[in-house]
């Protein structure tokens, strides 16, 4: 579990932990933003639903920036991501609409879009090597003088190299995204089982899955099991080594600093920064906090928040925007991403039927999430998939 | 004479690698397009940074080398002070159960040249510890002299700053490293294309250790494929004993010789 510094809101209402051998339609393991989703979407789908998870938000979805930004996840190599991302990107708005419908919880979506800044002229190579790589594939993104960078963000240094406007990226606050989604499946009846789940039942041929079992030996049964226990999914017994999801841990570490009276708010989009060879993030929220992230380190189970990290992102942070000195640190945390080998997600069927699996989503779990959620819905009601991640 | 495609090992501290290609994984987050990579550089030896990486962590780096059954060389990158690289050097032996370390002490964020003083200092430290070690050092012949006199099993001079792509600045200085060394040399670090990683071998150097200009080329798989061909020929060539260098032109078919038509 991620280790947080500073204030950590529980508002979580515990609905439900009806022990004993409960039977449901489904039974989500892992109650993350990608857990929440799914259960939320088959509970509106009319199904009886299950999620098992004993801190459920309070994984990778509460750490994270909650960037929606594709074209900058848009790698070399790995362009054959992009439809995917996109099409996630564009299942946000409508998704985001109908979680404040239902909970009436605003969920602070951002539509400014985001700034690519290079920090030096070796950056500014890098980042025009990006740009043009991302035009080949047909994305748009506007060059920018640094005067016009800072004509739009004008708490930027003078001191860039310049940059790349990206209109279509979004951001959204994950926490509130995470409490409304907690909120809504509430709202739906969703039932919570505060447990951790200790394998996946499978019936006696080993062809179909019946359930879970938790750490105290109890069962619950279900028709359908999604394992969505984010970076933990590999954890889980019960499965055969070929249908465990290769997922594993890559830590994050992250700030969140607050505005004060001194020191406004002093970014309107997500802010993407290379500087001297080295990838910052500054996401702006609404209510004054701006988050920066984050690093990327194959650690482990390990959620330390180390002095190195930090400094390492307030150093560049503030290279680009100087004026985050004055701001006051809310938070320093660490998470672990759900990572794969090819960096692509896991979401889809299994060979053991009744089973699906929906990790794997790595520095894109909260973009990927409504998307994801369909996905995993359409296959449960036997409707083709809009797209495959 | 030979027939050119049968090459001789590279040989360090007793161990034989018949690839004279060794990879770094620096900045590399996508394990199965780095796997690939590695597989088309026919690597037998790449180095790992030691600090990003936990070797009882689950996936990492470290399970795509053993996969591949690559040698892995642990180094410290990361490191200011001989007393870091030290410790470095020691967790990494301990993890991962070799006392092989690419040595690396760097003096500044900006241009991460070598610190020399703290460099020498800590491989004659880590040489009193039992450790096979590896020295990146600055282009300068008679540093490289001096690591070798501690007792480094290979000196390792920099063609230009890590990751800056800028190719063999000082060619003459590899040259002379090369003339004084009695241990392998191994140009590090610079290396942009692979005309330079021939160049390399050309000057006499025994391998050549690059990451960045795979691992952040538009397609690293092609050119990992490039660069193990690169350092192939550049070795081939060094043997061949090249023609002298001439003012003036002269006809490669002379008059004898041509054919009657
Ligand atoms: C620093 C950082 C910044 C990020 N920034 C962004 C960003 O800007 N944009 C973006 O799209 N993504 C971002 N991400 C990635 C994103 O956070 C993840 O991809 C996403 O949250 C994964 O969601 P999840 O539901 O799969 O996992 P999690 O949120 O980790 O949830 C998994 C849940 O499973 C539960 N669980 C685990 N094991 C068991 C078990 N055995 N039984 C029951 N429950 C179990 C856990 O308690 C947890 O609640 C970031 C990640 C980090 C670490």
């Amino acid at each position: 579990m991620p280790t947080v510094w500073g204030q950590l809101r529980r508002t979580l209402i515990d609905v439900s932990t009806n022990a004993g051998s409960a039977s449901s339609d489904l039974l989500v393991v892992g109650g993350g933003a990608i857990g929440l989703a799914i259960a939320w979407e088959a509970a509106r789908n009319g199904r009886s639903v299950r999620i098992c998870d004993p801190d459920p938000g309070h994984g990778a979805s509460w750490v994270a920036a909650g960037m929606l930004a594709p074209i900058n996840e848009a790698h070399f190599g790995e362009d054959d991501r992009l439809p995917v991302a996109l099409a996630a990107l564009n299942s946000w708005k409508s998704f985001a609409a109908e979680v404040t419908q239902a909970t009436g919880q605003p969920i602070g979506l951002r539509e400014e879009g985001s700034i690519v800044v290079a920090y030096d002229t070796d950056d500014r190579v890098a980042t025009d090597r990006m740009r043009l790589f991302h035009a080949s594939l047909g994305l748009t993104a506007t060059e920018l003088t640094i005067a016009e960078c800072r004509k739009l963000e004008p708490w930027l240094s003078p001191d860039i190299a310049g940059g790349t406007l990206v209109e279509g990226d979004l951001s959204v606050n994950n926490r509130a995204l995470v409490e409304a989604l907690l909120r809504a499946n509430e709202l739906c009846g969703v039932e919570f089982d505060r447990r951790h789940v200790s394998a996946i039942q499978l019936d006696t041929t080993g062809a179909r899955a019946r359930g879970v079992i938790f750490d105290d030996g109890d069962h619950a049964n279900a028709d359908v099991v999604v394992l969505a226990a984010g970076t933990w999914s590999a954890l889980v017994q019960g499965l055969p080594a070929q249908v465990v999801p290769p997922v594993h841990p890559r830590k994050g570490q992250i700030l969140r600093l607050r505005a004060t009276a001194e020191q406004p708010q002093p970014l309107t989009r997500s802010l993407i920064a290379l500087v001297q060879g080295s990838n910052v993030y500054l996401v702006p929220r609404s209510n004054g906090e701006l988050v920066i992230g984050a690093t990327q380190e194959d650690r482990g189970f390990h959620t330390s928040v180390t002095a190195g990290g930090i400094w390492e992102l307030l150093r560049d942070a503030r290279l680009v925007i100087p004026a985050i000195g004055e701001m006051e640190i809310g938070e320093m945390a660490a998470g672990l991403r759900p990572a794969t080998p090819d960096n692509a997600a896991i979401v889809g069927r299994t060979e053991i039927d009744g089973l699906l699996i929906a990790t794997g989503h790595g520095r894109n779990g909260i973009l990927f999430t409504p998307l994801t959620a369909q996905i995993i819905n359409d296959l449960i009601e036997g409707r083709a998939p809009i797209a495959q991640a | 004479m030979s027939d050119g495609l049968k090459t001789d090992p590279l040989v360090i501290a007793g161990r034989e690698y018949s690839s004279r290609l060794i990879m770094g994984t620096g900045g590399v987050d996508n394990f199965d397009l780095l796997s690939r990579a590695l597989i088309a550089s026919g690597t037998q030896l790449t180095t790992v940074a030691m600090r990003r990486v936990n070797a009882t962590a689950g996936v990492s780096v470290l399970d795509v080398l053993r996969d591949l059954k690559i040698d892995v060389l642990p180094n410290t990158a990361g490191c200011y002070t001989a007393a870091e690289a030290i410790l470095t050097a020691q967790l990494a032996r301990e993890a991962l159960e070799t006392d092989w370390v690419k040595l690396e002490v760097i003096a500044d964020e900006r241009t991460l040249l070598p610190e020399p003083i703290e460099l020498v200092t800590a491989a004659e430290a880590l040489i009193k510890d039992g450790f096979t070690v590896l020295p990146y050092t600055n282009d300068d012949p008679i540093l490289a002299r001096r690591l070798e006199h501690v007792g480094c099993a290979a000196v390792m001079p920099l063609g230009a700053p890590i990751g800056s792509g800028m190719g063999i600045r000082n060619p003459h200085n590899i040259s002379l490293i090369v003339e004084g060394a009695g241990v392998p040399v191994v140009l590090d670090a610079g290396i942009g294309t692979a005309s330079e990683a021939a160049q390399a071998m050309e000057l006499g150097c025994s391998a050549v250790l690059l990451a960045s200009a795979v691992t952040r080329a538009k397609d690293p798989i092609a050119m990992a494929t490039a660069m193990r061909l690169a350092v192939e020929s550049g070795r081939l060539a060094a043997g061949a004993g090249r023609i002298p260098v001439r003012e003036f032109g002269v006809a490669s078919s002379p008059t004898q010789g041509r054919a009657t038509l």
